[in-house]
């Protein structure tokens, strides 16, 4: 393996998880719903996941565990912030700090366990193609389910009928509740594919990325899942490249420290948030695109006056 | 019953009376951990040698931890709580407890404080720390010898005194079985993210290392090197499960001797308050398993550890020359302790800037 081929593949690894994360909660956020806990479902998925697998050694087992797991913490979110109508953002903030302790918890068995490996993608020939080979078709399988589930979340918001329906209930929620959609039915729904979405980036990084279990392994990356859905200006292009910038700048980065360029390590640490944050703000700098595209009813609850 | 009670007893009295007037009978042993007891790193080896103390004690001792307490001043209300809770010696295991020990430890002179890797003391507050440069300077040696291409690639988190030391003396170590040997760092920023470490990893691989050293706590970077076919060192706790094939030696703290060292000095009535720093001589600092490796360089490592525990070979005696060419410690003279722990400078040889 080249250098430059090593330095791609790393990079996409680095993208996947906040690519399932972000494009999750892009999804709850044109619906309107803003949920900070996306942080708590990633650890929540990451042990289920990572138990899942464990226990059944199929990593497909855990995928599907961390899916669930997902969906089950946001089902909680959605039950107090949507039906009870708590405020969202204390809710938010709630279940991430709920989630990695309930992950704590249900790991505390896992910790120090060696994961199962997960097998790349192998096609004859064409994973043998030089520099290619190995990024376009030997990448690990939830790849290329992200890639796909990026271009599934653009066809849905923007070609189908019911993505219309979830953005029009996410830009003005009193207007498609009296055009007769269910604002809750459609929120709740939106709110347990973040989860869904969140709990499989969780499960790519206690499977893939690092196969192992250990308390707060997130490591924050929810809440930057979080700050690329805003810079992406909710758009599921720009998510993939903000993921991509990110990944890129995060593993450059740490090769720039090992050639020993003498930039401090602490600045070069930071790049990739400011690198990512000005490269997003720059392509967002259309107003007119920007206000178009933010769910004007975003963090605002909903109570129907019967 | 009654009767077997004062039995017991008048035999304590008794054996207080010959031994030290204030010698306890029961000792309760307290434990603060700054990250969950099974961290399979740092604190997991604090507590480790807690259990070590209750199985050798048996009834005569009984010890409560509390983990995941925050540094700073949330530890303050935690040390406190141990030592309402009637500790009679309280072991504080993370540098950021420093200062919430003493002011806890004034407030309750009678119970005897241990804080591990500070540098404040105080009548009723010992110190104590490893030597784990001691093993650094062997992972360096072993490093130089497996080492295919001459390059091993250091991840590490904080640029303090402690982890410049373990750089300074695993360079010493590797230059004394090949003086070109290169060393290529990355600073994590942290000590615990098992992503960033793996990313770290591998860019130091895709950048010619084969062999991996940390000096942050996740197997992540073991299980990279196993997965590149490449070899690795563990750190704090045995990591060869995450590495059968890639893990070389873990560097191991082993806080069991010490602390059943001075939870004895508490039931005898000894206790005294004590600077205590010390490497492989005394096993707090081990370097095992040694494995994957050829026999020459098991033994060549194990001759290493042998004359580091007689004193025979000391990691920082000079001359040993800086980065920049000056000299950092003279010919015939050997770093002396304070020296060690304000150590912020590279020896030469390593190509890295450190940050300040």
């Amino acid at each position: 393996m080249t250098m430059l081929e090593g330095i791609l593949l790393t990079i996409v690894t680095a993208a996947t998880p906040l690519l399932f994360a972000a494009l999750g909660e892009l999804v709850a956020e044109r619906a309107g719903v803003l949920n900070l806990g996306v942080e708590g479902m990633m650890a929540v998925g990451a042990v289920c996941g990572f138990a899942a697998c464990n226990m059944t050694g199929m990593p497909l087992m855990g995928a599907l565990a961390g899916i669930a797991a997902g969906m089950l913490a946001a089902g909680l979110f959605g039950v107090v912030a949507l039906f009870f109508v708590a405020n969202q953002n204390a809710t938010g903030v709630a279940l991430t700090l709920f989630g990695l302790g309930l992950s704590a918890l249900i790991g505390d068995a896992f910790v120090g366990i060696p994961g199962v490996a997960v097998p790349r993608v192998n096609i004859p020939y064409l994973s043998d193609l030089p520099v290619v080979g190995r990024l376009v078709f030997g990448e690990d399988p939830f790849v290329y389910v992200a890639i796909a589930l990026a271009i599934g979340v653009w066809w849905f918001l923007f070609k189908t009928r019911a993505g219309l329906i979830l953005r029009s209930v996410g830009d003005n929620h009193n207007s498609a509740h009296a055009l007769g959609f269910s604002v809750f039915r459609t929120r709740f729904l939106a709110v347990l594919f973040g989860g869904a979405c969140a709990g499989l980036g969780g499960a790519y990084l206690s499977l893939v990325y690092t196969p192992q279990w250990t308390q707060a392994m997130t490591a924050g990356r929810g809440w930057i899942a979080l700050a690329l859905v805003v810079f992406a200006s909710w758009l599921p292009g720009r998510l993939v490249i903000g993921a991509l910038l990110f990944g890129a700048v995060s593993i450059l980065q740490l090769h720039a420290q090992a050639i020993g360029v003498g930039i401090p390590s602490q600045f070069l640490s930071m790049l990739p948030y400011i690198v990512t944050i000005v490269a997003l703000v720059l392509i967002s700098r259309n107003r007119a695109l920007l206000s178009v595209n933010t769910p004007a009813c975003l963090g605002r609850p909903f109570v129907p006056d019967v | 019953m009654r009767k077997y009670l004062v039995a017991i007893g008048a035999i304590a009295i008794a054996a207080g009376a010959v031994s030290a007037a204030n010698a306890a009978d029961k000792v309760k042993a307290c434990f603060v951990y700054t990250g969950p007891h099974n961290d399979g790193g740092w604190s997991q080896q604090h507590d480790e040698a807690r259990l070590a103390v209750e199985k050798h004690f048996g009834d005569k001792v009984e010890t409560a931890y509390v983990e995941n307490v925050p540094e700073g001043p949330d530890a303050e209300r935690a040390i406190e709580r141990l030592a309402r809770s009637g500790c009679n010696i309280i072991f504080t295991t993370s540098f950021g407890f420093m200062d919430p020990t003493l002011k806890v430890a004034a407030k309750f002179p009678k119970v005897k404080f241990e804080h591990d890797a500070g540098y404040k003391m105080a009548e009723n507050v010992s110190i104590y720390n490893m030597r784990w440069y001691e093993g650094r300077y062997v992972q360096g040696q072993i490093a130089a010898k497996m080492s295919k291409t001459g390059v091993a690639g250091y991840i590490v988190s904080f640029p303090i005194p402690e982890v410049v030391m373990g750089i300074d003396a695993f360079m010493l170590g590797a230059q004394s079985v090949n003086p070109d040997f290169k060393v290529k760092i990355v600073w994590a920023n942290t000590w615990f993210d098992p992503g960033k470490e793996a990313d770290a990893a591998k860019a130091l691989i895709d950048q010619g290392a084969d062999i991996i050293v940390q000096h942050t706590d996740s197997p992540a970077a073991m299980q990279i090197a196993e997965e590149r076919g490449l070899h690795a060192f563990g750190q704090s706790a045995d990591m060869s499960k995450f590495g059968p094939k890639a893990h070389l030696a873990s560097l191991i703290d082993n806080w069991t001797p010490y602390y059943i060292e001075r939870v004895q000095a508490v039931l005898d009535g000894t206790w005294k308050s004590t600077d205590t720093w010390e490497g492989m001589k005394a096993d707090f600092v081990l370097l095992q398993p040694l494995q994957n490796m050829p026999d020459d360089v098991k033994a060549m490592a194990e001759d290493t550890i042998k004359k580091i525990e007689s004193g025979e070979l000391q990691v920082f005696k000079g001359p040993i020359t800086k980065q920049d060419g000056t000299i950092g410690i003279p010919a015939g003279t050997v770093a002396d302790d304070k020296t060690l722990l304000g150590l912020n400078w590279y020896v030469k040889g390593i190509d890295d800037k450190l940050p300040q």
